[in-house]
């Protein structure tokens, strides 16, 4: 806690808010690492090992080449440098692409077969492996009565999926909840039809290298009209050095479904950087509904910046279909450096997107995140609220892009972005992109560094609430909206990342 | 860092029919030369750049200005009730039997030729030294090749309360008028200037003005770009802002094809003041309309206000790039920026990219972006007590546009530019 003392705190900052902020970044307690055997592709990046990781996986020749076509197109490629974050000059030839526990080349045919080493790592993360009524990582969730509510999980150890619980259930609802190297095997034409509609292999640099090197992942498909019996969820983690994880998760929502879905990730703490380039695609259908909630916890890095994950994501989701709905939530605590847009098209007549986000970043942390909505079809909705909070010397930005096209008529946006910035050493940014080609639609973007609301505070003054309580009440409120939109699995863990009062925000 | 080819060419292109300006003291030679570099280091914008997303500059990069119909106004020009300083430029050239002469109490006021052919001219601390400062961290090419190439334009330096406003007046006579003015213009501590802009200067016009407001010093600025329908137009503001002083500019702009306002303001000084403000009503698809602001708070208590109205119709495109840097102890700043506009239709667009880019911890920055068309309940309210559609839709075009034209200090001019609003919105119909 001595650190903390150090930082000048103007006042008006709440002295708890900066010790939790410092309390938080001192301690990350997903550090330690799994001491198993693992077998990795040669380092580096070429034809060769994309064809490696095709072939580990079993995959189809389609899938090699399509593959391929994206490494072809990735060396065309540059890396993008718009973003408000400095790192050093990655080399992608002095990595492991491909990363698995030896004891998982068979693949284990049940969990019961699963490597205990494995198991127990996941047990260690309060993720148990196990179909039992459990609320994944909330401490004292065993005495929950037993009729508790149900997560299937599939987990994903460096470039490999573990295990995926709760299959059969899923199953019998029409649910397919698997790694994606198996729905590539298993239901090549949903794959075929759906992989690459989102996110195309030529979107951006790193979704691109993605599509070409990606191992593992999370695939689900909600069939027309069913609402999935339990949650479901992914946890990443990160074990081997060295090594960069690609993962792809591709879900569908096909008409009048619904889904909740969590992921979760940790890394262990090392001294080197290392790559995450994820790519999440999600397509929506008429009617259907998904929520997206995300606790990213990879390792930040230390006190000087030394180490961490570079965290280069790619997430999108289409609503196709007239009035789908999609709901992205993020806490953002982890990772040296991220670059996360969430993003919502929305192409169905009536659609919704939503965006709650926290992001917080301490000591050397830099975070470029936010959204984009397109706005493509009549009458579609989005609403986005974002906090950002910076301590130490971290660089928070929020970025984000509302378009509303000349058919999205009679559409609507409301942006909320806010920052709190600890310590007069970080930095808060707001970069964000308001195209609007049509008159009928409504864009409203407001953006503080520390103001709340007067009409809000003016409300509460005149009803005899003390400036103090009032200020309390409206940030209070303000938090919870972003947390009340995760899912009860996610919140509890969130909370206890972000517990942070923002009452210094008010200067 | 070598240029991609296709900019290293268009940037040539646009220069080779351009001559660097003689007679210039070596001070000056040294200045446009170091212009003329810093315009090659960077290249001039191409439509790919993130600074021009939104407006392409090939109008501004073709060697000769494309052609621009010459307007005919049956209106009393802008300002021509308030007493004021006139020079007169014609095609960007300054002409002296139209324009006053050039003397003032409290004022210095020299040609920019005759400045910078002196040796040990004032200007010196500012020509090309405002605009050189304000290239980074966004390059602003066209103003670069400005300063290297621009032969005409006034020198000013206010060392009191300057008697009355000075006004420059640009006229133009031929279709393809191609202008560079620079202005060049310090405010001594204490002293206090207004500088009035209007007229339709030239078929292409590229000025840059740079703005020295010396520590308790005041600027005013009050600016239109009229109804000449088919010119273009990228201007160019750097300032810098001194301890306690007070820089204000407000802008107002109807039609022409092009219009990019850049605005590029330091504040150096504790407790100092800036305001830059513009309305604009835009009319056709030919009508496209940029304000690109960009404010740096560099000093404690400093107050930054930047409020863009946009009113647009029959397809035009209205832009606004707005941006509050807080360096690193800029304490106490209190920084708002907001940009609106008024769809009138269907077809036309707003475009908008508020920044905010933060370094300091006890700040009251905000910012706010709204895009609509107009209010269906108020105009109901209006009509149903028997005012008609037109003028119900203009009583709340002007309502829409007040929170700018507030920004304008000088009572009397406010009142000009807004009996202007109401004349123009009515012929239109």
């Amino acid at each position: 806690m001595s650190s903390v003392k150090e930082i000048e705190v103007r006042e008006g900052v709440d002295r708890e808010t900066v010790e939790k902020v410092a309390a938080l970044s001192g301690k990350y307690k997903h550090g330690w690492e799994t001491e198993i055997e693992t077998e990795y592709a040669p380092k580096g990046l070429n034809t060769d090992i994309v064809r490696l990781i095709s072939e580990k996986n079993g995959e189809p020749a389609w899938m090699t080449e399509w593959r391929l076509q994206a490494f072809a197109r990735w060396q065309t490629m540059t890396e993008p440098k718009w973003a408000m974050v400095n790192y050093p000059e990655i080399d992608f030839q002095d990595q492991y692409y491909y990363a698995r526990p030896k004891s998982m080349m068979q693949k284990p045919k049940s969990l019961d077969e699963v490597d205990p080493k494995l198991l127990a790592t996941y047990a260690k993360l309060g993720i148990p492996l196990k179909e039992q009524m459990i609320l994944a990582g909330v401490d004292g969730a065993e005495d929950m009565p037993s009729e508790g509510r149900k997560v299937a999980v599939d987990a994903v150890f460096d470039s490999v999926s573990v295990g995926t619980t709760f299959k059969e259930e899923l199953k019998k609802a029409g649910v397919i909840f698997c790694a994606i190297s198996e729905a590539i095997r298993e239901y090549p034409d949903l794959v075929k039809k759906y992989l690459g509609s989102v996110v195309p292999v030529t979107d951006n640099y790193y979704a691109t290298l993605n599509s070409a090197v990606f191992s593992d992942g999370s695939f689900v498909y909600i069939p027309p009209g069913v609402r999935c019996p339990m949650e479901l969820s992914t946890y990443f983690r990160i074990n081997a050095e060295n090594t960069g994880q690609f993962e792809r998760t591709l879900i569908i929502a096909d008409k009048g479904s619904f889904v909740s879905y969590l992921e979760g990730c940790t890394a262990p703490k090392r001294d080197q950087a290392q790559l995450h380039a994820a790519v999440v695609e999600i397509v929506i259908e008429e009617d259907a509904e998904v929520k997206y909630s995300t606790v990213q916890n990879w390792y930040p890095g230390d006190e000087n910046g030394k180490g961490g994950i570079y965290n280069f994501v790619t997430k999108r989701a289409d609503c196709r279909g007239d009035r789908a709905k999609v709901m992205w939530t993020q806490v953002e605590t982890g990772s040296a450096v991220t670059w996360k847009y969430p993003s919502c098209i929305l192409r169905g007549e009536a659609s919704q997107g939503e965006f709650y986000s926290i992001a917080i970043t301490n000591n050397m942390q830099q975070a470029d995140t936010g959204t984009k909505m397109v706005h493509l079809g009549a009458n579609t909705r989005s609403r986005i609220v974002s906090k950002g909070i910076s301590a130490g010397q971290a660089q928070n930005t929020y970025r984000g892009l509302v378009s509303m096209h000349p058919k999205a008529k009679n559409s609507r946006n409301y942006t909320q972005c806010d920052s709190l910035l600890i310590g007069d050493k970080c930095g808060a940014h707001t970069v964000p992109y308001i195209e609007v080609k049509n008159n009928s639609s409504r864009v409203e973007h407001e953006a503080t560094t520390s103001k709340v609301d007067d009409d809000q505070m003016f409300y509460c003054l005149s009803r005899g609430i003390g400036e103090e309580e009032a200020v309390a009440l409206i940030v209070n409120g303000f938090c919870k909206e972003v947390l009340q939109a995760l899912p009860m699995e996610f919140a509890m863990e969130a909370q206890q990342l972000v517990a942070i009062s923002l009452e210094g925000s008010v200067g | 860092m070598a240029l991609p080819k296709l900019k290293a060419d268009a940037t040539e292109a646009r220069l080779a029919p351009l001559s660097l300006p003689q007679g210039g003291a070596a001070w000056a030679e040294a200045a446009r030369h170091d212009a003329l570099n810093r315009v090659g280091a960077m290249g001039l914008p191409a439509r790919r750049d993130e600074y021009w997303r939104y407006t392409n500059p090939a109008d501004l990069l073709s060697p000769q200005a494309p052609r621009a119909a010459l307007f005919v106004s049956d209106e009393l020009p802008p300002f021509d009730a308030v007493d004021r300083l006139k020079v007169v430029f014609v095609d960007g050239v300054i002409d002296p039997a139209q324009s006053d002469d050039l003397t003032l109490a409290g004022l210095e006021i020299t040609t920019l030729a005759d400045a910078l052919s002196q040796d040990a001219h004032w200007s010196r601390e500012v020509f090309g030294q405002l605009e050189a400062r304000g290239q980074k961290p966004v390059e602003r090419a066209f103003a670069a090749l400005n300063t290297a190439f621009a032969a005409e334009g006034v020198v000013i330096r206010a060392m009191g309360k300057a008697a009355k406003p000075v006004s420059l007046i640009y006229r133009r006579s031929t279709e393809t008028a191609d202008a560079l003015m620079h202005h060049v213009i310090r405010v001594e501590s204490g002293a206090d200037l207004s500088v009035l802009e209007n007229g339709p200067a030239a078929a292409r016009l590229n000025t840059v003005m740079e703005v020295d407001v010396a520590d308790g010093g005041a600027f005013h600025h009050v600016r239109t770009q009229g109804r000449d329908r088919e010119r273009r137009a990228a201007t160019h503001i750097f300032a810098r802002v001194g301890e306690g002083a007070t820089y204000k500019s407000f802008t107002l702009t109807v039609n022409g094809a092009l219009t990019r306002n850049e605005t590029v303001i330091e504040i150096l000084g504790d407790d100092a003041v800036a305001h830059v403000a513009g309305a604009c009503l835009g009319d056709g698809a030919d009508f496209n309309h940029d304000d690109t602001v960009f404010i740096t708070h560099d000093a404690l208590r400093c107050e930054s206000r930047q409020v863009f109205k946009k009113v647009l119709k029959n397809g035009a495109t209205g832009i606004f790039q707005g941006k509050i840097l807080v360096k690193p102890g800029a304490q106490k700043t209190d920084g708002y920026q907001i940009s609106q506009s008024l769809l009138l239709d269907d077809d036309s667009q707003f475009l908008a990219k508020p920044e905010l880019e933060i370094y300091a911890d006890d700040v009251a920055c905000s910012h706010g972006s709204t895009s609509g068309a107009i209010d269906e309940t108020a105009l109901f309210y209006l009509r149903s007590r028997g005012v008609p559609e037109k003028e119900a839709v203009d009583l709340l075009t002007l309502a829409f546009l007040a929170e700018a034209m507030d920004e304008i200090e000088d009572q009397a001019l406010a009142d000009d530019l807004r009996g202007r609003l109401v004349a123009w919105l009515r012929r239109r119909h």
